[in-house]
């Protein structure tokens, strides 16, 4: 159980990556565009993708660690 | 981006007054967002100069000041600086802060931005830069992430304010070569 609450505590570091996702996606998209509204469109599906991305690797490697 | 008909989205159809490029991509360096506002480009400006500042200042304030410092000396090449000096001026007091202390002059903002007064790579209480670490465990490498993305989206927005938004043409989301080619065969 302490493990667990440990693992979950470490977890919590993980929202340090919002901030960092919003950034990098609302500039990457500015990049790709010129007006707002493409931006804002643009900025959702680069941040949907860092997201997806990044839980892919958290689920890989929690199981590893589970496993090994 | 183009639309599903193939004509090209109504922001590709802008032409974007780049001003002087090369004044611009300085602008922008010098000050995260500056060189689009001197374009008239505000919008972008300002979403440039919120998103890259904020990141650079909350990394700065994660390590308390001392993630972002210029040192190569010995025992401590500070590579990540170059990656940080991306977003231009807020940068800069690290290079004075260095200067200073290879004069063994005291910093002059309160030890942020000045480099470790002493590395000798193994634990000691004399080193200051393990010490750094020690105190704020894992937001010094929080802090100096997070001021490097800052510098290298800068590096996005001074691209974009020398050559303008890099958009998608229809040939190169496709993976079928153009209607000419095909002619050709």
């Amino acid at each position: 159980m302490i493990e667990l609450l440990a693992s979950v505590a470490d977890t919590n570091r993980l929202w340090y990556a919002l901030p960092l996702i919003v950034s990098v996606s609302l500039v990457y998209g500015a990049t790709r565009h010129e007006l707002m509204g493409p931006i804002l469109n643009n900025a959702f599906r680069a941040a949907v993708w860092i997201g997806g991305f990044m839980a892919i690797i958290f689920a890989i490697l929690m199981a590893i660690s589970w496993a090994v | 981006m183009p639309t599903e008909d193939g004509m090209p989205a109504a922001d590709e159809m802008i032409e974007v007054d780049l001003r002087n490029p090369a004044v611009a991509a300085v602008w922008a360096w010098v000050w995260p967002g500056a060189g689009h506002i001197y374009q008239r480009r505000y919008a972008k400006g300002i979403l440039f100069m919120v998103c890259i500042l904020s990141t650079w200042f909350f990394g700065l304030g994660l390590g308390h000041g001392h993630v972002v410092y210029a040192s190569w000396t010995k025992n401590d090449h500070r590579w990540q600086y170059f990656c940080q000096l991306g977003v231009g001026t807020p940068a800069l007091p690290a290079i004075v802060e260095s200067q200073r202390a290879k004069k063994d002059k005291e910093p002059l903002f309160g030890g942020w931005m000045a480099p470790p007064k002493q590395v000798f790579n193994y634990e000691s209480p004399d080193d200051e830069l393990s010490q750094w670490h020690l105190k704020y465990h894992s937001f010094f490498e929080l802090g100096t992430l997070y001021t490097m993305i800052a510098g290298l989206l800068n590096v996005l927005a001074i691209y974009d304010a020398y050559g303008g938004p890099m958009v998608i043409t229809s040939d190169e989301k496709s993976d079928k070569p153009p209607p000419d080619d095909q002619d050709d065969s």
